[in-house]
């Protein structure tokens, strides 16, 4: 992956951009269908103008030019702000189309009638080497002042990390939280019906685009994570007739067993530094958690030792302990240990049952799946104290954390059919809100914020 | 284990009888549809004149009618006393035709986590395979495999339907 480069932004005088192109912003979102009512929270208008450019030229990022770019890059930040229920923003189809000159000098007046509290601008332009210069601006309109700027240099392929870098930018600068949108999420993708169901994995971006398809989907594949730093994703395959965990490159395409065992092994976790891979195993029946080097060498930990099923596993993020589920009480319920096996307790208390746990990348709270008739996405906090709700539905299963740990994505089964999809959530219970993805969807691992 | 395969062989004809004369469980579930990844389907839907080969999967599914699949509860993988008449008849077919080999599938229902799922389908096949074990199937002729929630054989999402999917599968490994 090419790295973003930050650029000091220089201001030059250029040509008047073109109008705007044709655009629906319904194509932009990966995520749609508003569950919940989220208007109390929408409370800062934020108006998202087509961002300039100095000249209008070819770019193998968009076949109309750096103008046409311009104007879609505005509208992934448009996308990715009105979905998180913190802002009430404009698009760039519903707003003037500001001057190259204008980027750096808004045309206040045209911007104070249009109830618009914050003004984000920004340009794009072509550089001789063949990259991308995007340029983000945040101004608060009220006060006619820039509130804070940023760069990028992109290939002209990641043109859209750079429309997710300001969007980050934008949204960290007004709601306090660390970013999240330049991330990307690996999940199964689900077609066919219920008792022959093709599972591929799959990978997109924090907002489903550049969408792809990894496996073909001849065999079962479940449960993938993300390596930290994206560069493989380590999943669970039937390939050779036998549920395996196999550690998976994206740029060469190549793949490794996660261990040499003629033991079935699931449901692969990442340390937060990467160096680590937990891995669950059952010998003779009985599944006991493991954790393994990820670079494959030395010999697998064993972190469990009980008769009863002991699956899973999410590290804390400073890597010190993990969270994971055992029915050793009789039923799934969830457990702390050291991230070498030693002090396991358990920490769910509260009624119903407690599966597949996730520590919260702020480490303040754990994520879980409560079966208590219904399954439904619930938080608590290391401790097992202050368990929430977040989610009620019939099936809602396998919480994946947003890199900032503000937002929580699940899958939602339907009853009957089966069939699913990707949701998420936010830390309130607020802002529930289905993914939109190109086929069924379930087993969503939301990755880290890219370098 | 020579000695206990004999013991068993024994026992086994013995038992025989009373497992024929059993009635098959209430819900006769179909002929598995799922097969393992690497065993081809033999035709047992496909109408020919021939006799299905014994220890074919066609010739042991019509032979179990029914018995291939053993039932749990929920979040269960004890075997009761049905479940191990089914069993006895599981190994009385394998005791008599030696060379066949099988894979014990283990299966959950739709209703837990899927991490959990395929651990609680390990712990049904290798308990179902365990029992055959115990009757004196050499454990090298038997493979397990879990298949978690991932093939149901009953699609509804209702009490009847897990039940039916909770359940471990013995299979022929087509030869």
């Amino acid at each position: 992956m090419k790295k973003l480069v930050f650029a000091a932004l220089f201001f030059v005088f250029g040509a008047v951009p073109a109008m705007a192109q044709e655009a629906d912003p319904d194509d932009e979102g990966g995520i749609s269908v508003v569950v919940t009512d989220d208007s109390a929270w929408q409370d800062i208008g934020i108006a998202i103008a087509s961002f300039a450019t100095n000249r209008d030229v070819a770019t193998p990022a968009n076949a109309n030019g750096t103008a046409a770019l311009g104007f879609e890059l505005a509208s992934v930040v448009y996308n990715d702000l009105r979905f998180n229920g913190l802002f009430r923003p404009v698009g760039p189809d519903a707003l003037p189309r500001p001057t190259y000159a204008q980027t750096t000098a808004p045309a206040w007046s045209t911007w104070s009638g249009r109830s618009a509290e914050m003004l984000v601008h920004g340009f794009v332009r072509a550089n001789d080497n063949g990259n991308l210069t995007v340029g983000c601006y945040l101004y608060d309109v009220v006060l006619q002042t820039e509130l804070v700027r940023e760069g990028w240099e992109v290939a002209p392929g990641e043109w859209r990390r750079a429309a997710h870098r300001c969007a980050d930018l934008v949204y960290s600068r007004l709601s306090g939280e660390s970013p999240f949108f330049d991330s990307r999420i690996a999940y199964i993708a689900e077609t066919g019906p219920k008792d022959n169901r093709v599972k591929r994995l799959a990978i997109m971006d924090s907002d489903g685009a550049n969408h792809r398809f990894i496996t073909n989907g001849q065999s079962t594949a479940l449960s993938p994570r993300y390596s930290p730093d994206y560069s493989r994703i380590a999943y669970l395959s039937y390939q050779d007739g036998n549920p395996r965990i196999y550690v998976y490159e994206i740029d060469s395409g190549r793949q490794t067993l996660v261990t040499e065992s003629s033991n079935p092994t699931f449901a692969p976790r990442w340390s937060p530094d990467g160096r680590y891979i937990l891995y669950s195993m059952a010998v003779a029946g009985n599944t006991d958690i493991y954790r393994i080097r990820a670079d494959g060498s030395g010999t697998p930990l064993r972190l469990t030792n009980q008769p009863s099923i002991e699956v899973g596993g999410s590290f804390s993020p400073d890597g010190s302990r993990i969270v994971f589920e055992s029915d050793q009480s009789g039923s799934q319920q969830c457990y702390v240990m050291d991230a070498d096996g030693t002090n396991q307790r358990r920490i769910s208390f509260f009624g119903g049952r407690c599966a597949s746990p996730e520590w919260s990348p702020r480490g303040d709270q754990i994520a879980f799946t409560h079966i208590a008739g219904n399954f439904r996405i619930a938080v608590m906090t290391p401790e097992g104290r202050n368990m929430r709700q977040l989610t009620d539905a019939w099936h809602d299963e396998g919480p994946s954390w947003a890199p900032n740990g503000r937002i929580i994505q699940f899958f939602r089964t339907e009853q009957g059919s089966g069939d699913s999809a990707i949701y998420q959530v936010d830390l309130t219970g607020e802002n529930e809100r289905r993914l939109r993805t190109p086929v069924g969807a379930s087993d969503p691992a939301w990755g880290p914020v890219l370098n | 284990m020579k000695k206990r395969n004999m013991i068993a062989l024994s026992l086994t004809s013995a038992l025989a009888l009373a497992a024929c004369s059993r009635t098959p469980p209430e819900s006769t579930p179909p002929v598995p549809q799922d097969v393992a990844t690497n065993t081809p389907t033999t035709g047992s839907t496909t109408p020919v004149s021939t006799v299905p080969l014994p220890g074919s999967q066609a010739h042991f599914a019509s032979a179990m009618m029914g018995a291939d699949t053993i039932l749990f509860d929920t979040d269960r993988f004890n075997i009761d006393s049905e479940d191990a008449a089914a069993l006895r008849r599981q190994a009385e077919y394998l005791l008599q035709y030696p060379t066949a080999t099988a894979t014990v599938e283990g299966h959950a229902d739709e209703r837990g986590t899927r991490d959990y799922n395929l651990a609680l389908g390990e712990r049904r096949a290798n308990a179902a395979k365990n029992y055959l074990v115990s009757l004196g199937v050499p454990e090298s002729r038997l493979r397990t495999v879990s298949y978690g929630e991932e093939r149901p054989r009953a699609t509804a999402s209702n009490e009847a339907a897990w039940a039916q999917n909770r359940r471990s599968v013995t299979v022929m490994i087509g030869r």
